[in-house]
């Protein structure tokens, strides 16, 4: 029986109870809403926090909507709330892509969108969603309110900007009209964790490439993304020799490591076939075709 | 700590230590072995039960995270000797060979169902996809799910 060390529970009712708690309780403690990242980790003992903090009955913190020019999540929306919600399916189709790949129905229906960026798992799929849409994350204490870059906000795996009296709360990410997104991933089997996936948005203006964003998870590419991609193709026309092109940058970001999922060589060859099919989806939607 | 659960409409309070995983809870406190406790990895969905009305893995989810709230286990499906449809759905499919996965896939299928009271076969696959049959069985599983569909709750059990 896999069973976690023991801890003290409090429920927070607040996210300023949730702050004042971890304040009271120090870096041992951890907030804890799905859980399924954490509970695993701590019924292998990689997690021993001594005090979780259950955030579950925050209420008001699972929102889809729109906030003037941007698209705000609350740091407490599941997974489902994701794939269903009709203000992604209508900005950004990436989301409906990625979430549809993520785990299970069953897990999808506990996990959040907070706890999984949090997480930092280096081949979290949201992760690099965030990426490549230029997304912001809110983050608060007990002083305030900052606002951080997603590109920045993974210190290293499994390590995020949010201190230890912080809490992520919100995800902000900007309406662009127009825009077409994608996400690709290959998986060993139905809801395991990538061998290697990533996304893509692309905004068009007279037929070339406007505006654009790639993200990369599980193959080690340096904040989930790949500029050099990104710069490579502004201005131009999403041709396939482009897009290609492209790809090889992207591919030449990553670092993937070897382990049971494949080799080196292959996971850097699949990343910049997936960005390649990624961007070339992406760029068929922003051009109004099916992609 | 204590903890008050609400398990099939009945409301229990118990002392728990924090870290008592649900499935724990309801198997070894209440004796509601209906639920199997099978990876403990959240992969299998042999545990799955509802909580507030959804499909949760309980081997993921810690019993005090549940306290203040509704859990709902395969022992609900049974009505007064009445079988749910979708029992009566595996019985007339043969959806089941060893049952170690049954529990977890039946409440499963009763939340698709009430939400896509038709789901088509592909609706089906997916709405059990975080539901593991070691016997493969996932064929007749299917089927179980289509008949549940086609013979809703009104009818008589069969004979």
């Amino acid at each position: 029986m896999q069973t976690p060390a023991s801890f003290e529970y409090e429920r927070a009712t607040s996210v300023e109870q949730a702050l004042a708690l971890l304040e009271q309780h120090g870096p041992e403690a951890c907030l804890v809403a799905g859980g399924h990242s954490l509970l695993p980790m701590m019924k292998l003992r990689l997690a021993t926090p001594e005090v979780l903090i259950d955030i579950n009955e925050l209420p008001d913190l699972g929102y889809v909507r729109v906030e003037g020019s941007e698209i705000a999540i609350g740091a407490l929306a599941r997974h489902v709330d994701l794939l269903a919600s009709p203000v992604l399916r209508e900005h950004y189709r990436i989301f409906e892509e990625a979430e549809h790949v993520i785990a299970d129905p069953i897990v999808r229906n506990r996990g959040t969108v907070g706890g999984s960026l949090c997480q930092a798992d280096p081949s979290e799929d949201l992760s690099a969603v965030c990426a490549a849409l230029g997304a912001r994350l809110v983050i608060q204490s007990a002083a305030g309110r900052r606002t951080v870059e997603a590109r920045g906000f993974h210190v290293g795996p499994y390590e995020t900007l949010v201190g230890p009296a912080e809490m992520l709360v919100e995800v902000r990410l900007p309406i662009r009209p127009g825009a077409g997104s994608a996400y690709q991933k290959v998986e060993r089997r139905a809801g395991d964790y990538a061998i290697a996936a990533a996304g893509a948005f692309v905004v068009l203006e007279g037929g070339m490439v406007a505006d654009v964003g790639v993200g990369i998870a599980a193959v080690g590419a340096p904040q989930f993304t790949a500029p050099g991609a990104e710069d490579y193709l502004r201005g131009k026309e999403p041709s396939e020799p482009h897009l290609a092109e492209a790809a090889r940058l992207a591919a030449e970001a990553t670092a993937p490591a070897v382990d049971q999922r494949g080799t080196v060589e292959y996971k850097r060859h699949l990343a910049g076939e997936l960005v390649r099919r990624a961007l070339r989806s992406a760029a068929a939607r922003a051009a109004g075709q099916e992609g | 700590m204590q903890v008050t659960v609400t398990v099939n409409g009945e409301e229990h309070t118990s002392e728990v230590e924090p870290r008592l995983l649900l499935v724990h809870y309801l198997r070894d406190h209440l004796g509601l072995t209906g639920t199997h406790w099978g990876c403990d990895t959240t992969n299998c969905g042999a545990c799955t039960v509802w909580l507030d009305g959804v499909p949760v893995k309980s081997c993921t989810v810690l019993t005090a995270m549940a306290s203040g709230h509704e859990v709902r286990t395969v022992e609900s499906l049974e009505v007064d000797g009445v079988l749910d449809p979708v029992q009566q759905g595996f019985m007339q499919e043969h959806g089941l060979q060893c049952g170690f996965c049954t529990p977890g896939m039946m409440m499963t299928a009763r939340r698709l169902l009430d939400d896509v009271p038709d789901p088509s076969e592909q609706q089906i696959r997916e709405g059990i996809s975080g539901n593991l049959c070691r016997c493969t069985g996932y064929e007749n599983i299917v089927r179980a799910v289509r008949w549940a569909a086609e013979h809703p709750a009104t009818e008589e059990a069969p004979a």
